[in-house]
């Protein structure tokens, strides 16, 4: 194990990875000064404590952490609904009813992991500006709450419910085992994929057509070029070293279409891919 | 290092032992160690027939991973028919779906066999005597059934998963499950895709989990094989 060459690789794909985890660069100093003292066996603690600062997550088993990151999701998502529904002539009446569950859900959900956490949870005044959220993400949306537009509504809210399942997948490996927490987690993760799948189905009922689909196809089918860094990945098609793409369906003799290949997998998000997508609203 | 990319030693074989190669290529990416490696060889070495007609799913990792794979065994039998005799008055639209379901359903089959080796359990038996695959409210009381099963199957197992790329690769399916069962409920009943069927206590919002215990007496109906789980907790 070289950390040297670890951290060189992450600065291939993270330039700033050196300033985020020590702006002087302190902490790489400091690891060279003493890793000639600290046992081999110790270097995975020191470079946990050196992911924990570049990227405000630990490894394995920081319960509080995770729960936290899901809480602030899930603090957003349902001030996000609660606007919504408060935002009279925004709401078809044909899909009040839909959006009244999907917002119960979500209060939920935020109820459910501060009590969960206690103590330790983040309080929701210390995301956006005293609570208050950014809808526009800094501008780069129109603003669909004052001028009632529900397309676009619907569009933000598909994101934020297929963002939310692959932030929560890619949650699960840092609280494995954890019957209570891992479950709880799961139970909420296939929540949002319902709420996505139904999203979708408004959408694509709205729009009289064949898209987007209730699964999702490929990376980013969701029509909206904007929202193509929430979807990056879910073209993948390597699962578990397997190429599903080469396997045979026995239905039809022939490879599965490429659709079915990433519509059959949703993919993970980690910690570090899902804040700049969240942070413009307001997350922190 | 073999290449763990090329496509021809993933193509599943004909026989119910994959080649070598697979389930060495899914060991690899996952990064089990010669310990865990070890302890799938002597579960693969494990009789999974107990009886002509029993099959248990077996224990830890690869006993969760046969579960999955006899669930996905379930559902992608029960959509290829529904798909070969569709039911009566059944739209383009629904086809589509239903062909799409079923092919995400049957990878999912063919993916857990590849990836499970000589570890898998063998093709369970099925009777769907119980389901008129003419009429289009008892096939989707099946599906509802089905989806909403397999959910609260996955999410009540993920816990007993010990390495994180196998309890990650649950995670992709899980979600895909809790997808078409949205899909399929609103089928049914439009707008209940998470009504309090399934989400019971509305102050946690929580979807419903299900202990492999609890799972096996519902698919029973639909197996012929006697399928149990008794090394999983």
């Amino acid at each position: 194990m070289n950390i040297f060459s670890i951290i060189e690789e992450i600065e291939k794909v993270d330039p700033e990875f050196q300033d985020r985890i020590s702006p002087r660069r302190d902490a790489i100093k400091n690891i060279t000064s003493f890793g000639s003292k600290v046992a081999v066996a110790a270097l995975p603690f020191a470079l946990g404590a050196l992911f924990k600062k570049a990227y405000g997550q630990t490894t394995v088993g920081d319960v509080n952490g995770t729960l936290n990151f899901a809480l602030k999701l899930e603090y957003l998502e349902a001030a996000f609904y609660n606007t919504a529904l408060n935002t009279p002539g925004l709401i078809p009446a044909a899909d009040l009813a839909a959006f009244q569950t999907i917002a119960a859900h979500e209060n939920a959900h935020v109820s459910f992991l501060k009590a969960v956490l206690g103590s330790a949870a983040v309080t929701q005044t210390s995301q956006g500006t005293a609570g208050v959220y950014d809808w526009t993400a800094g501008g780069t949306l129109p603003n669909y709450f004052a001028t009632k537009d529900y397309t676009t509504f619907l569009i933000v809210a598909n994101a934020f419910e297929d963002t939310g399942v692959r932030a929560y997948k890619g949650q699960a490996p840092f609280i494995i085992g954890n019957q209570t927490v891992l479950t709880a987690a799961l139970n909420i993760h296939s929540v949002e994929a319902r709420h996505a799948s139904h999203i979708r189905t408004i959408r694509r009922k709205a729009g009289n057509g064949t898209t987007p689909k209730s699964w999702i196809t490929g990376a980013n089918d969701t029509g909206f070029a904007g929202i193509a860094a929430n979807y990056a990945g879910e073209d993948n098609t390597m699962q578990g070293g397997v190429d599903v793409s080469a396997l045979i369906n026995p239905v039809t003799g022939a490879k599965f279409s490429a659709s079915a290949c990433t519509e059959a997998f949703d993919e993970p998000l980690t910690y570090a891919q899902v804040l700049p997508l969240v942070q413009p609203f307001g997350v922190k | 290092m073999e290449n763990l990319t090329q496509n021809d030693e993933f193509v599943v074989q004909e026989s119910s032992a994959p080649s070598k190669m697979q389930r060495r290529s899914f060991l690899k990416y996952a990064g089990a160690g010669a310990a865990a490696a070890g302890m799938l060889v002597a579960s693969a070495c494990k009789k999974h027939h107990d009886d002509n007609n029993t099959v248990d799913v077996g224990s830890g990792d690869i006993g969760v991973l046969n579960y999955a794979y006899a669930l996905e065994q379930l559902e992608a039998a029960f959509y290829t028919q529904v798909v070969a005799t569709p039911y009566s008055g059944m739209s383009p639209a629904e086809l589509t779906a239903f062909t799409e379901i079923r092919d995400h359903e049957v990878l999912h089959r063919e993916f857990l066999k590849a990836a499970l080796g000589v570890n898998a359990i063998p093709a369970l038996g099925v009777n769907f005597g119980s389901i008129n695959f003419a009429d289009r409210a008892s096939v989707l009381a099946a599906a509802k059934a089905f989806e909403d099963t397999g959910v609260s199957a996955y999410n009540g197992a993920g816990y007993i998963i010990s390495n994180s790329t196998y309890l990650g690769l649950a995670g992709k399916i899980v979600s895909v499950e809790a997808r078409h069962a949205a899909f399929i409920r609103d089928l049914i009943n439009y707008n209940s895709f998470a009504d309090s069927s399934v989400i019971v206590d509305s102050s946690t919002g929580l979807d419903t989990s299900r202990k492999p215990s609890q799972v096996l007496p519902i698919v029973a109906v639909y197996l012929t094989t006697n399928l149990t789980a008794n090394q999983l907790p």
